[in-house]
């Protein structure tokens, strides 16, 4: 076969691959870059190269292992690539005789069909042990239950064994490695499919109606985290946000105390309170120790409690709540919250009221 | 080669009034007629679907935006996928298999005419239809709205009770229909190979590409009827009150996706195994040398076929299958990666040792390979159940689809187009705005879809039409939004050039490429008939035979 | 070219593909099996699943008289494409005409089944689970033997105006194999409906 000199054109088309995966390169290295830096105090932002409980511990293993193995091969075959672009790029003098008609090789055919094998062997195994230590974990005594039911567009949590009914934010104990207190998650769905997904904390789960999927999770560092509805469950699934506060144990504990208990009644507040309990509002939500005992909306016994309103959608100040109750499609256009056709002095009253739910 | 001259009744067919033209293509029943008519629909709703997907990344370039409400952002990403799948990536396929097929086993026309035309309007029709939801969709009064229940239309969502209005019938039945037209053509592609190949072309020696349309034509048949059966129990839930996915009564949302899934699944394979055929075609012509390991390449597409229908619950990782279940799929879905692989070297092998011309369509093809191999990789990642817990319905996903779709099927379709238009058309296309073409989609394309990986990495999941500031996506999703730019750029370049090229174009023999089989042996266009006289066949590549009498391949095949 | 070779090409002479339309009839019935086999495995699955209403302990009875006619059905398809192909036109007619009878007293059993059901006994489409899966599975194959009757109809005029013929009997033979599938596929959705499901 004829030498080939190389051509400068030839290496621009070479080139044109190399930067293609050098713009991998970089992206993966802006991208490590990004993970070095925190994220700002609370709460921190969802990535799963920062696992902070145990099974996304376990999945960022089997992640960076397999992120090796495809790295490793992606390099021989790319590199294998571009030396073929480059050594057999037809030449500028070329004389025009076909190159020697090769039609196959066994041996080469068996090589590169052995050698994927072995390694899809390695890494299934690898695999197995994961899904399984993950899907077969036995939940000890110690753990918290939580049941979580997903609705359009917003989460329920309810601790049966500690009496607490709240939404969208999942309060939880940090878990001692030497005493774990992990939390067992029961998932439910009171409508379509949604999906739980705390990157930091766990793989993704999903909530389907007339089925019990379970998940868990046991963090071992105390923050905010947060997610939201992986599963596209209508027209406001983008704003099914998720926050998992992981507390000390004594901090969770009194949260669970002051969770626990009903409604303070206040005569102050007695004009909101009324418009709340004559008007469609106890149709969906429920006070507990009031006559509102409605399940389609959040539990608002606590309403307080919570940072942020509409699922995430807005953060609980007083101005937010109120353009909530007057126009929910300024917050979030297409939620299952109706507009309370208002006065301006009944809603003030009634804001007033709901801000007495701590 | 002596057929090119032998053309029994010369037309010249700008002569005709266009009313007999138009006319002819309406009632034709020529596959090369169809195939064309294929090609264009499809590059019609490419651009359409290309639309939607610019409004989606226009609203997405920064958090909270305000470019289309969620119900429009809904709408668009369930039209978007559809689209691109069922009017655009499977009549493309149908559109180059009737086109060549027949062209390369030495036949005049597939092996049933009528049905390939009543195929082939039956396809376009669910197309229309479903594209009528968006005036028609809320049952012809009020506003109209198209389906915006996503491409894969996941029950319960898709209940009389979560989807009022018609818009999830006109998913239903744009598909349903376009979907019978499918098994017909599938029916046709299969008969055509088993029984018209022209004398001494047995299984063996027919080129690559026929055998693996042969075996998409088979995906076909056995999964898009699983799409229709679980289509017409919808449609009977949401008519009739049937139960198949109420989960009020008892019904299971997750048998819908496994009924899905099985169509699903194959359905990629569908649209990627005759990409692998337009590289196998492509590259041997522009190395100068045979396909290497051709009945190791049949094997592995063959297997595909079969493994294929195995894996298909690695869409439903995170839906609460048992831990045994969980790795059965994981691992059926790394043996499929397998052959795959397999036939990724073997096109370096092919290149190896030969004389690689970088015309576009090889460029293309390169193109493809490379984006095909990173597309199987991160396949290799989501078959790893845990990690799929973590990126299953991200954008890491969309990511990696799109790098199948776009990086590895659009690409090999680039190539097809470029190789062979200059013998559907009569007419060479210009290379210069070719290469333009080639710079400008591949910049776009990796701008988009290399970095779109990152956000699914850092917790972004799709089907969102906005994303809280601060979570780390901003930066990403400005990037991806930029190289939409540079792809629409690349299209409006092709679509020029093409239109160009067919009209003003140099004039081309019937073998610009030096090539090898049977439909470079034939004029540009070829006539009605396709050949003045059937050929007869003694190895895989006819043509190097004729050009080549002392060395045939027939004597070492 | 190849036209030098084509007279004394040996290759050509022994060159012998299968039939287009048994081909393209094989397709279509695997085709058709995946579309059924959706429906049984979702019969299947919602076996003992209905909340409430009818079971199929209540109300289904073995359909053995439809059964025996549908399957006899086939036999004596047989014989009408084995008489056209021996040239006898006539027999052909008559065994065709039986076809289409036997086909027809299925259908009608089965609507005599349905009408007992949904009037009689309350069970229908959307009563429950059962009746949902029972009434879209076995009115799947009941639509398929009612085009197999109006395929056999056709056939039947065909035959009446005298243009069935010899060299019809391959065709007639590709029919036949749609009529054998709908036999079949009856087999399963009998056993799967009247024996495993009860």
């Amino acid at each position: 076969m004829a030498r080939r000199r190389v051509h400068n054109r030839a290496l621009v088309q070479g080139i044109g691959s190399k930067v293609s995966g050098i713009g991998g390169l970089i992206a993966g290295f802006l991208l490590a870059a990004s993970l070095c830096f925190g994220g700002p105090a609370n709460p921190s932002p969802p990535n799963m190269f920062r696992p902070a409980s145990t099974p996304a511990d376990a999945i960022f293993h089997i992640s960076i292992f397999v992120l090796m193995i495809s790295g490793v091969i992606f390099a021989v075959v790319f590199w294998l690539l571009v030396y073929v672009l480059v050594k057999f790029r037809r030449s500028a003098g070329d004389d025009g005789r076909e190159p020697p008609q090769v039609y196959g090789s066994n041996q080469v055919e068996l090589a590169w069909t052995v050698l994927p094998i072995l390694v899809v062997f390695v890494l299934f195994l690898a695999t197995a042990r994961v899904i399984h230590s993950i899907e077969d974990a036995r939940k000890p005594p110690e753990a918290v239950e939580v049941i979580a039911i997903g609705h359009q567009f917003w989460w329920e949590f309810r601790y049966p064994s500690l009496g607490v009914v709240t939404a969208n934010e999942l309060h939880v104990p940090v878990s001692d490695p030497a005493h774990p207190t992990p939390t067992f998650i029961r998932l439910l769905s009171a409508d379509t499919d949604h999906s739980f997904w705390v990157p930091r904390l766990a793989g993704k789960t999903d909530l389907i109606p007339n089925r019990t999927n379970n998940t868990w999770i046991d963090p071992h560092e105390v923050g905010i985290y947060v997610g939201q509805c992986a599963q596209y469950c209508g027209t406001q699934h983008a704003k099914m946000l998720l926050r998992v506060y992981v507390e000390p144990p004594d901090q969770f504990n009194r949260w669970v105390q002051e969770e626990s208990k009903p409604a303070q009644v206040s005569d102050a507040f007695s004009e909101g309170r009324r418009i709340f309990e004559s008007m469609a509002c106890i149709n969906c939500h429920a006070i507990s120790g009031t006559v509102a005992d409605g399940r389609f909306g959040p539990d608002l016994t606590h309403l307080m409690s919570r940072e942020t309103i509409a699922s995430g959608a807005a953060s609980n100040t007083p101005e937010n709540l109120r353009l909530w109750i007057h126009d929910p499609d300024a917050i979030k256009p297409g939620s299952l919250m109706p507009a309370m056709k208002l006065t301006d002095q009944d809603l003030d009253a009634l804001t007033a009221y709901l801000e007495t739910l701590r | 080669m002596s057929s090119e001259s032998i053309a029994l009744n010369p037309s010249d067919e700008s002569t005709r009034p266009i009313g007999d033209r138009l006319h002819d293509w309406v009632t034709t029943v020529d596959h090369k007629k169809l195939g064309i008519m294929y090609i264009l629909y499809a590059l019609v709703f490419l651009v359409i679907g290309g639309i939607e997907a610019t409004i989606m990344r226009i609203q997405l370039i920064v958090p909270h935006n305000h470019f289309v409400s969620p119900q429009v952002f809904n709408r668009m990403f369930t039209m978007h996928g559809t689209t691109m799948i069922f009017f655009v990536a499977m009549p493309i396929m149908f559109g180059f298999g009737n086109y060549l097929v027949p062209l390369m086993i030495g036949a005049r026309d597939m092996a049933f005419p009528r049905l390939n035309a009543w195929s082939f309007w039956l396809a376009a029709f669910g197309g229309l239809l479903l594209y009528f939801s968006f005036i028609g969709g809320d049952g012809l009064y009020g506003a109209g709205s198209a389906p915006d229940v996503g491409w894969f239309a996941y029950a319960p969502l898709t209940a009389r009770v979560f989807s009022v209005g018609h818009s999830t019938d006109f998913w239903t039945l744009g598909l349903l229909v376009s979907g019978i037209g499918s098994i017909g053509t599938a029916a046709n592609i299969v008969a055509t190979i088993l029984c018209l190949r022209c004398p001494g072309m047995t299984l063996g020696k027919m080129p690559l590409l026929a055998w693996m349309n042969l075996v998409m034509a088979a995906l076909v048949l056995l999964a898009i009827s699983p799409l229709t059966a679980a289509q017409i129990m919808l449609s009977l839930d949401r008519y009739l009150g049937a139960h198949f996915f109420d989960t009020q009564a008892g019904g299971s949302a997750v048998i819908w996706m496994h009924f899905f899934w099985i169509f699903g699944h194959p359905e990629v394979y569908v649209l990627v195994i005759p990409a692998f055929a337009f590289a196998s075609e492509i590259i041997p012509v522009f190395s100068r040398k045979p396909i290497f390991g051709y009945p190791v390449m049949v094997a592995a597409t063959v297997t595909i076929g079969f493994v294929s229908f195995t894996v298909w619950a690695h869409h439903m990782f995170t839906v609460g299958m048992n831990s045994y279940a969980n790795s059965f799929f994981t691992i059926s879905t790394m043996i499929v990666g397998v052959p795959t692989g397999i036939k990724i070297f073997n096109w370096i092998g092919t290149m190896w040792g030969g004389k690689i011309q970088l015309k576009t369509p090889m460029l293309f093809c390169i193109g493809f390979l490379f984006q095909f191999l990173i597309a199987g990789l991160t396949g290799i990642m989501l078959a790893v159940a845990p990690f799929d817990w973590q990126l299953g319905n991200s954008y890491f996903v969309v990511a990696h689809f799109h790098y199948v779709i776009v990086g590895a099927i659009l690409f090999a379709l680039f190539g097809a187009f470029y190789y062979w238009f200059p013998k559907m058309s009569g007419r060479m296309y210009n290379e210069t705005l070719g290469k333009w073409h080639f710079w400008l989609f591949l910049i776009g394309f990796h701008l988009t879809f290399d970095f779109m990986h990152i956000p699914g990495l850092l917790g972004m999941p799709r089907r969102i039409y906005t994303y809280e500031p601060g979570r780390g996506w901003d930066t990403w999703n400005l990037i991806i939004t930029i190289g939409v730019l540079f792809q629409a750029a690349g299209i409006l370049v092709f679509v020029g050039n093409l239109l160009w090229s067919r009209l003003r174009g140099p004039a081309c023999t019937t073998d610009p490429w030096d090539a090898w089989t049977l439909e470079w042996s034939t004029s540009s266009p070829p006539p009605e008939y396709n050949f003045a006289t059937i050929p007869v066949v003694r190895s895989r590549r006819p043509l190097w035979d004729i050009k080549h009498p002392e060395d045939p391949d027939w004597k070492y095949e | 070219m190849s036209s030098t070779s084509l007279a004394s090409s040996s290759i050509e002479s022994e060159w012998v593909l299968p039939s287009r339309g048994r081909v393209g009839m094989f397709c279509l019935i695997a085709a058709e099996s995946a579309i059924f086999t959706i429906f049984v495995v979702a019969y299947i699955y919602y076996i003992g699943k209905s909340l409430a209403g009818p079971m199929p302990k209540d109300v289904l009875e073995l359909p053995i008289f439809a059964t025996i006619c549908l399957l006899s059905s086939s036999l004596t398809i047989h014989f009408a494409v084995g008489a056209l192909r021996n040239g006898k036109s006539g027999i052909f007619g008559i065994w065709w005409f039986v076809t289409i009878a036997l086909g027809a007293i299925f259908l009608v059993e089965t609507g005599r089944e349905w009408y007992d059901l949904i009037f009689e006994k309350g069970l229908t489409i959307n009563t429950n689970l059962f009746g949902t899966t029972y009434f879209s599975l076995v009115g799947l194959h009941a639509f398929h033997v009612t085009v197999g009757l109006i395929g056999l109809a056709i056939g039947m005029v065909l035959a009446l105006l005298g243009k069935v013929k010899q060299e019809h009997s391959e065709r007639a033979d590709v029919f036949s194999l749609y009529w054998h599938f709908v036999d079949v596929v009856w087999i399963v959705v009998f056993t799967v409906v009247y024996i495993i499901g009860r």
